[in-house]
């Protein structure tokens, strides 16, 4: 009896890997395929009625895609550098930045690219590609300080905010070195690219003093969603697309960008150097950026995006909502990040250990 | 000849998965991207703090592991097949569920606003601690801070340690026992005498088992610490994954480590004789 249920069960453990040798065959995708890397939930996945752009894109071109995920830049980095390929990546403007400078990335050949026509030209000749060469933009963003309005009397305008004891115990900031010396930078009046010893070390001398007055009260990354939305915190520093999804779970929570002007961060698609299937990124790359695929995408995971037609296209009172599309004036005080030269990122890696300490 | 040929996939698979992992850990510590070098070596010194604190945590945690697992797995042992068996499940079952969940959870029980907090304010435990001790508490600051995370590996590593005991003490001949409280001694010596020297196999495996993870932790330091504090598994996923990316500096921190870390158990073992045997269980 157990033999024979061993067999069975040995039986469904392989049928799925007959099934999957099955799906793959040429008959189903003539055209070839394409390894694409995103961040979590930041595509339209056919979840909850939306549009399922990769089921979509699989039909129309017959090219099957291979969808993998990844946390963050860094982690997008170490995959390439550990040899992992992939025919379309969506990192970070600095990351991007510094994939060019490494000679990591394709030139794109923008004939396959139509739809990159559509991209509005505030967007184009960007710092992180000034020669538009290597990226097509995806979303975009900024970030801002979200706070709670009932356990915070004042409206909040500055970065200052962050650093006054009378919040002690209240401010939840970003546990990632870049953004959390970025922070104290800016309230400082400095680049977020300074790569001044002294400016990098007084403000991390400022974090310091801010632990050390017990304001923080946890560095966090995607835990600061439930501990905002539930009160845990009163202040916090994160991303405005981020905000419109906690704004939908606690109406109590506003988002600002200060006064002294913040990060705005454009994620953009491009082909790492080498990718086995470069025409079929450039494809996929196209239909990211047209129309449908486009809204759908804006509707499904709330950030801002760069293409013309998707923002005419879009509910009204989505794209009238300054969190999402800041003023311009907004926007002029806000500096992207750049890539930084190892001994500033070495020096950076440091000096965070030195306020972890 | 047959058990031989058993063992050939284990082999395959553990050195695929261990020793060549091993291997190129060993080459990453000494090389810098270019040549060979013990340069990563020579800034280790800036890491001791980091190294000192997640020891020391570790060391507190499995401490408590001791403390809380060595009573649970002499009653445990002492119970008949029944409650052995409905006790084994309820100390394994948290387990069925995945580790980050199980800690996300306790960072909802020991929020400010959390469970344990809201519990205490409506029985009016804080209100009583603040009238006693005229103090000023609206919640007792619980997570966010170092408790929490020894907190956090004593519950996830807790079972590591009960059941190793269990095993060894459950082993011990109950003849043994008999001979010796006819022999005139009291449920003090029989423990003090028998019990605890044959236990201490089981002892020295479980802190191996509650000790090593609990020195490399990374998730339980940056949920329960609230990332105010740099823990060893924190500093060598930074370089891994961060923005300085060094894999040859992670791995000569991971190697240095491991070195430590066998230094202790090869201390340690010299302590237990039949080491092997409760390793084998």
């Amino acid at each position: 009896m157990k033999k024979v249920l061993s067999l069975v069960l040995a039986g469904l453990l392989v049928c799925p890997m007959l099934t999957a040798c099955g799906d793959s065959s040429s008959s189903q995708y003539p055209n070839g395929e394409v390894n694409v890397l995103n961040w979590g939930e930041y595509i339209s996945d056919g979840q909850d009625g939306t549009l399922d752009v990769i089921a979509k894109f699989q039909e129309e071109t017959g090219i099957k895609v291979n969808y993998n995920v990844c946390p963050d830049n860094e982690t997008l980095y170490a995959n390439l550098q550990q040899g992992d390929s992939y025919d379309v990546i969506i990192p970070s403007d600095y990351m991007i930045s510094r994939l060019i400078d490494e000679g990591m990335l394709a030139p794109l050949n923008f004939d396959n690219i139509p739809n990159a026509a559509d991209v509005d030209p505030q967007f184009l000749n960007p710092a992180y590609d000034p020669d538009n060469a290597y990226s097509v933009p995806y979303m975009w963003g900024t970030v801002g300080i979200i706070y709670n309005t009932t356990m915070v009397d004042e409206a909040i305008t500055s970065w200052d905010a962050l650093f006054d004891p009378k919040y002690a115990g209240q401010v939840l900031m970003i546990n990632n070195s870049r953004d959390a010396i970025g922070v104290a930078l800016k309230d400082l009046g400095y680049s977020y690219n300074t790569t001044d010893q002294a400016q990098i070390t007084e403000a991390v001398n400022l974090l310091i003093q801010q632990k050390k007055d017990g304001i923080v009260q946890a560095y966090v990354m995607d835990e600061i969603f439930d501990k905002l939305e539930g009160g845990e915190a009163a202040i916090g520093v994160y991303y405005a697309g981020d905000y419109l999804t906690m704004h939908d779970n606690n109406p109590d929570l506003t988002f600002v960008v200060p006064s002294e002007g913040s990060n705005i961060f454009t994620d953009a698609m491009c082909i790492p150097a080498g990718a086995a299937n470069q025409e079929n990124g450039e494809k996929f790359i196209n239909f990211m950026c047209s129309t449908e695929v486009g809204v759908a995408n804006c509707e499904a995971i709330g950030y801002s995006t760069p293409l013309m037609s998707v923002k005419d296209a879009l509910d009204p009172a989505i794209t009238s909502n300054p969190v999402a599309y800041p003023s311009d004036a907004v926007l002029a005080s806000c500096e992207p990040f750049l890539n930084l030269p190892d001994a500033t990122l070495k020096f950076y890696d440091s000096e965070w250990l030195r306020l972890k300490a | 000849m047959k058990n031989k040929g058993l063992a050939v996939p284990y082999v395959i698979w553990m050195a695929i998965f261990v020793v060549v992992p091993l291997i190129l850990v060993v080459i990453y510590a000494f090389h810098d991207g270019t040549r060979f070098t013990p340069d990563n070596f020579r800034v280790m010194g800036t890491y001791a703090a980091v190294f000192g604190r997640s020891f020391l945590l570790a060391a507190i945690a499995t401490l408590i592991c001791i403390l809380v697992g060595y009573p649970v797995a002499w009653f445990l042992a002492r119970e008949g097949p029944g409650m052995r068996r409905i006790a084994t499940i309820l100390i394994m079952l948290p387990m069925w569920m995945n580790f980050l969940l199980r800690t996300y959870s306790w960072m909802s029980i020991l929020e400010n606003t959390g469970l344990l907090n809201t519990l205490f304010q409506k029985i009016g435990l804080i209100t009583l601690v603040n009238s006693i001790f005229g103090t000023n508490f609206t919640y007792f600051p619980m997570i966010n801070t170092q408790g929490a995370i020894v907190l956090g590996m004593v519950y996830n590593y807790l079972p590591f340690m009960i059941l190793p005991i269990f095993t060894v003490i459950e082993k011990i001949d109950p003849q043994l026992i008999e001979a010796a409280q006819d022999l005139g001694a009291n449920s003090a010596v029989v423990f003090h005498k028998l019990i605890f020297p044959l236990s201490v196999p089981g002892i020295l495996s479980g802190i191996t088992m509650v000790f090593v993870p609990s020195v490399a932790t990374f998730a339980i330091s940056r949920l329960l610490g609230g990332g105010m504090v740099t823990l060893l598994g924190d500093l060598i996923e930074t370089q891994f994954l961060g923005g300085a990316y060094n894999p040859y500096l992670g791995s000569a921190i991971s190697l240095v480590m491991m070195v430590i870390v066998l230094v202790c158990m090869a201390v340690m073992n010299r302590f237990g004789e039949g080491e092997e045997e409760a390793m084998l269980l």
